[in-house]
């Protein structure tokens, strides 16, 4: 299997940073709140590959830095240390050496990021089709038709209704609005997908069916993704192997099976048994 | 530089030399209102902007006797630039005898002795306008300053600055694009009748100021200098001379001006001169039918003398 990317001691805080930052904090001093600089260490020292076509779960409550993670991987947010490589046939980037063209080409041409909440990535003054054009249009497709083909195509295969394609996103579903970002996230057959929160918020119908969606994409196109969640149903469901974070630290990771049928860490312990 | 009109060139040591005569005229004020350290700045800020074609670059846009925002971007421009032995034209709309094109013409008259005033555009060496260019093409050493309201092309898909200079930077005009999209999917066409956004030597997309869509081919590979002041905003580009200047449209969607066809598919003339190939202005005429004439004022007339001449 190829390995597509390598994260090595990952770490952001939030504040001012002091050299206590990393021993006061984490699941065993039970904060992720540096009590002398009151800086927030959302993740530190976080290590771990990603291999072509695998989903990787992230799990953990909220402010565990799971998003963050993520956030860092897709350039929305820099990392205060660590770092990343993304592989390519015989390529690879350091994603935190480049500078912001190269970051911008990287983000556009080869990851895609489906975010708990559609505001964060889709713009609702342009239309459904007008978000998936955006995406075609930064990897320099400029073909109207051809844009026109690959938008109902990329809709077509979220099960969307393209006789709405040239309708206001706010005039859809939550459902309906999570398709048109994964179509979009999908545009430009990306290599690499974040699903930060996907299904959260939705009605279990429609969740099942956006997980679906996500499987059945993955088996379809060999995409790797990176799926951010608490939710117990959605790590099972989807991820082959899965990382439990707690106060910005990887506390268990392993197979997925593994880590639900017999948890390690008294933290994943709680989280399993209180999932039943 | 060779390419720079003359008075570009010379316009340093010439102002120079000038500075001791330059009080005598009635009002006192220096050849050409501005101080020379003003004029200085401008000219180079003008200098940078021909050297990275489409670039906005910021300059300290000075307080004029007219108000910001009707042509004072425009006006520093030609005032730092003009010479005595220039020969000026100004318009507005097309017409040398708006009464934006009138103010600033007789402004300029009065603050710079000596340069010459015309309405022709063969004879000009330096033309201020206001949202057209003119029809008949435009040769070396000729420049023409257009008054920018809105440098921005991003303006319209990105409110904050600082993210819209970032998007230039890095050559990201995606949004630009997707509301070419999004014309197209409502009106099956493209709606933006001035303003064209146009990206300049495959690098920046400009705002070529209101100038209708018809003059824009213009600006591609033309013999002139453009040079865009915004005085408001505070913003100067240019378009040096033989630069490719491409209005952003589709691959499979040509680039389209007006074209003043009428119901039966025919080209209107001009109701004066009789032109078919000039941009047209719609009027109503003294019985409430609509009017074709030609917006350049100087072309019609010149066509017009065309005429009389063959009919002699």
């Amino acid at each position: 299997m190829n390995k597509i990317l390598e994260v090595r001691n990952l770490t952001k805080i939030y504040g001012s940073n002091c050299p206590q930052c990393f021993t006061s904090t984490g699941p065993e001093a039970n904060t992720n709140i540096c009590p002398y600089c009151k800086s927030i260490v959302a993740a530190f020292n976080v290590s771990f590959d990603l291999y072509q076509g695998e989903i990787l779960g992230i799990m953990g409550e909220s402010g565990s830095g799971k998003s963050s993670l993520v956030k860092m991987l897709y350039f929305d947010e820099a990392p205060t240390q660590g770092s990343a490589s993304f592989f390519e046939k015989n390529k690879t980037y350091d994603l935190f050496a480049l500078n912001s063209a190269q970051a911008m080409w990287l983000r556009n041409h080869r990851f895609g990021m489906v975010y708990q909440n559609p505001h964060l990535a889709l713009n609702f003054q342009v239309s459904a089709g007008g978000n998936i054009a955006e995406r075609l249009l930064v990897s320099d497709c400029i073909n109207y038709t051809k844009i026109r083909d690959r938008s109902k195509t990329l809709l077509a295969r979220t099960e969307f209704l393209i006789e709405r394609i040239d309708e206001l996103p706010k005039n859809f579903s939550g459902g309906m609005q999570q398709r048109v970002q994964i179509a979009r996230a999908l545009a430009t057959e990306p290599p690499l997908l974040f699903l930060d929160e996907v299904t959260t918020g939705l009605d279990l119908s429609v969740q099942a069916k956006i997980l679906d969606l996500i499987l059945e994409l993955q088996q379809q196109l060999k995409v790797a993704m990176i799926v951010v969640t608490h939710d117990l149903g959605v790590i099972r469901l989807l991820t082959s192997r899965t990382i439990v974070m707690k106060y910005g630290r990887v506390v268990e990771s392993g197979l997925t099976d593994q880590i639900l049928e017999d948890p390690q860490h008294s933290y994943t312990q709680q989280l399993v048994a209180s999932a039943l | 530089m060779t390419l720079l009109p003359k008075s570009l060139e010379t316009a340093s040591t010439k102002h120079q030399n000038d500075t001791s005569t330059s009080q005598s005229n009635v009002y006192g004020y220096q050849f050409g209102f501005l101080d020379e350290d003003a004029k200085k700045e401008i000219r180079r800020t003008l200098l940078k902007a021909v050297a990275i074609p489409g670039y906005q670059v910021p300059y300290a846009s000075r307080e004029m006797p007219i108000a910001r925002g009707f042509g004072t971007g425009g006006l520093q421009i030609t005032l730092s630039i003009i010479g005595a032995d220039d020969t000026l034209k100004v318009i507005d709309q097309g017409s040398d005898d708006s009464v934006n094109a009138v103010n600033i013409r007789k402004f300029t008259a009065e603050t710079c002795p000596g340069i010459k005033l015309t309405k022709r555009t063969q004879e000009a060496t330096l033309i201020q306008t206001r949202h057209r260019i003119p029809e008949i093409p435009l040769k070396e050493r000729q420049i023409l300053v257009l008054q920018v309201p809105y440098p921005d092309p991003l303006v319209v898909v990105e409110a904050s600055e600082e993210k819209r200079k970032i998007m230039h930077g890095g050559g990201d005009y995606a949004r630009l694009w997707v509301k070419l999209y999004e014309d197209m999917i409502k009106f099956s066409e493209i709606t933006i009748s001035h303003r064209y956004p146009t990206r300049i030597n495959g690098s920046y997309v400009i705002d070529p100021s209101p100038i209708p869509r018809f003059d824009v081919p213009k600006l591609h590979q033309s013999e002139c200098l453009y040079l865009f002041g915004a005085g408001r905003e505070k913003k100067i580009y240019a378009v040096p001379p033989y630069t490719n200047a491409q209005p952003l449209c589709f691959e499979d969607i040509p680039f389209r001006v007006e074209d003043f066809t009428d119901e039966k598919g025919q080209r209107r003339a001009c109701a004066r001169c009789g032109s078919t190939t000039s941009f047209l202005d719609e009027f109503l005429g003294n019985t409430g039918e609509k009017v074709y004439q030609c917006s350049d004022s100087d072309y019609c007339n010149s066509q017009l003398a065309l005429r009389e001449t063959l009919s002699e």
